[in-house]
């Protein structure tokens, strides 16, 4: 049986815009892939680049960074802060072999749950195409390799 | 009574770190009359069967300097752990993986292979390393590399930690200025894990340069601009400088004489990722709202996971490059 990879993706949410953006959706009963895990946040200007990096490197495949539209940001202009932050990090997760895909920006207004859902469900989309991140496995393996072997019976002669 | 031990080994390393503790100048007298050397192949001779002969925990003080890259480097970690007491993550190989750490953007193979096919490497028969080779004597074996470097404090239990590429010499006598203080019982040791021999703030705050508004247009390269403004701020002048998330403790070396911080010193006190802390710092001076006009100023920084992670690669969250996960025979 082979079983369709499922994602788990991270977004975060804006408290001012996309949060509300994920309640309207909720109290209006309309349906999102059920592959992300909402972290809400004061602004997408609060979202360190740390946080994105823990994401991957903890076990998510892709992470959505929402934010409200250009100018309509309720402390004025962090999102912009956010875009910038956005891109350059996509630069960097290149040069790691990373995808630049695999972290997305979308802006949504609190109005916008159609909107909000159907970015949640092309992303999904498109993570799933692009297949597992496998960076949490990768470093997990090794500490398993690691403790399978005792490291004092390395069969090393050294002779400084 | 006879005096306590000290010891120092390298690993995948320069050497830049044994250079800087020699480069103490008298204070390594100090050292002399307060310690016996045990292990120091830089400086002294003695062998390895010299150290496994000693006690555990035996060496009072392990300086340990370099990345862990090959499975000597792991052996020798796992033996220095066990006879020393204090065992010190000496220098940024040793602690953030550094230069050498830049390895894990790519396969084991492809290093070798780039190693021993450029075009000055003299090696008509395209030979590679073998770990193991049989010679009229007998079987001659060389260390394996690892898919990828670690730090010290990733393959041991590190008790204490001193970033630098190297250490400033001044740091260094601080330190080793303490521990002699802690041997008469005059002071005490700092807690375990603490970093040593550094600041707890950022190059900046100890950086004399004049610091306004940033708001960048364009990142340029240092030997692009010219002249530099000698009192203004590098990174207000386009230059990336890795200062706004770097450890203080080297007292702004680089900037104060021209030059950019590189980020030797490390990440600054709580910063997780420093690659992370850097974007942050970077994106938060682009003058621009515009999405085309901020990737054409990004240009200006043409390898960016380079300029953020030269030392940090292998302590950061993600520690290697996809490439490096991959197995490759060697
Ligand atoms: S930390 Fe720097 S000086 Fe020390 S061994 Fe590594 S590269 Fe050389
Ligand atoms: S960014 Fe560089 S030049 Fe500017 S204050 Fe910080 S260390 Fe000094
Ligand atoms: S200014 Fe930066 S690169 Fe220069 S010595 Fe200090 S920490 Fe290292």
């Amino acid at each position: 049986m082979s079983e369709q990879f499922e994602p788990v993706i991270i977004c975060f949410t804006c408290n001012w815009c996309s949060y509300r953006a994920a309640d309207l959706a909720g109290t209006a009963r309309m349906h999102y892939a059920p592959n992300v895990r909402l972290v809400r946040l004061m602004c997408s200007g609060r979202l360190d680049p740390t946080f994105i990096m823990k994401a991957l490197s903890g076990g998510a495949d892709g992470v959505l960074i929402t934010g409200c539209h250009p100018g309509e940001c309720h402390y004025i202009e962090q999102n912009y802060k956010a875009q910038s932050r956005w891109l350059l990090l996509r630069r960097v997760l290149k040069g790691l072999g990373i995808a630049p895909e695999r972290v997305k920006l979308t802006w949504t207004s609190a109005s916008e749950g159609t909107k909000l859902t159907k970015d949640i469900n092309s992303f999904v989309e498109e993570i799933r195409d692009q297949g597992p991140l496998a960076w949490h496995k990768n470093l997990q393996q090794e500490k398993q390799e690691k403790s399978q072997h005792n490291p004092q019976q390395t069969p090393v002669e050294v002779t400084a | 009574m006879s005096k306590p031990k000290f010891a120092m080994y390298w690993s995948g390393s320069c050497g830049g770190c044994e250079i800087a503790v020699i480069n103490i100048h008298e204070k390594i007298l100090d050292v002399d009359a307060n310690f016996d050397i045990a292990f120091w192949p830089v400086a002294m001779d003695a062998k390895v069967k010299d150290v496994e002969a000693l006690e555990d925990e035996e060496i009072l003080l392990c300086l340990w300097n370099g990345s862990i890259r090959n499975e000597e480097n792991e052996h020798m970690a796992h033996l220095m752990r066990k006879k020393s007491k204090l065992l010190v993550s000496f220098g940024s190989c040793a602690t953030e993986g550094c230069v050498p750490g830049l390895g894990n953007l790519f396969p084991v193979a492809e290093l070798i292979d780039t190693a021993y096919t450029t075009l000055t490497t003299d090696n008509p028969d395209n030979i590679r390393p073998q770990t193991v080779t049989q010679v009229p004597e007998g079987e001659i074996t060389i260390p394996a590399m690892k898919d990828r470097v670690h730090t010290l404090a990733q393959i041991v239990d590190v008790d204490y930690f001193m970033p630098g590429c190297p250490p400033e010499s001044h740091q260094i006598a601080a330190v080793i200025d303490l521990v002699i203080e802690v041997l008469q019982g005059k002071a005490e040791l700092p807690p375990k894990g603490a970093v040593i021999g550094a600041g707890h703030s950022t190059v900046c705050e100890e950086c004399p340069r004049q610091r306004n508004l940033k708001a960048i247009k364009a990142f340029r390269r240092i030997q692009d601009v010219a002249p530099l403004d000698p009192e203004l701020c590098i990174l207000e002048q386009g230059v990336p400088c890795n200062g706004p998330a770097t450890r203080s403790g080297c007292k702004a070396r680089c900037p104060s004489v021209g030059a950019q911080c590189i980020g030797c010193y490390g990440p600054a006190e709580g910063v997780v990722d420093y690659g992370a802390r850097l974007i942050t710092a970077f994106a938060s001076v682009i003058d621009s709202r515009d999405p085309e006009e901020i990737e054409q100023i990004l240009d200006g920084i043409p390898d960016p996971t380079g300029q953020f992670y030269r030392f940090n690669l292998a302590d950061s969250l993600f520690q290697a490059g996809a490439p490096a996960f991959k197995k490759n025979e060697v």
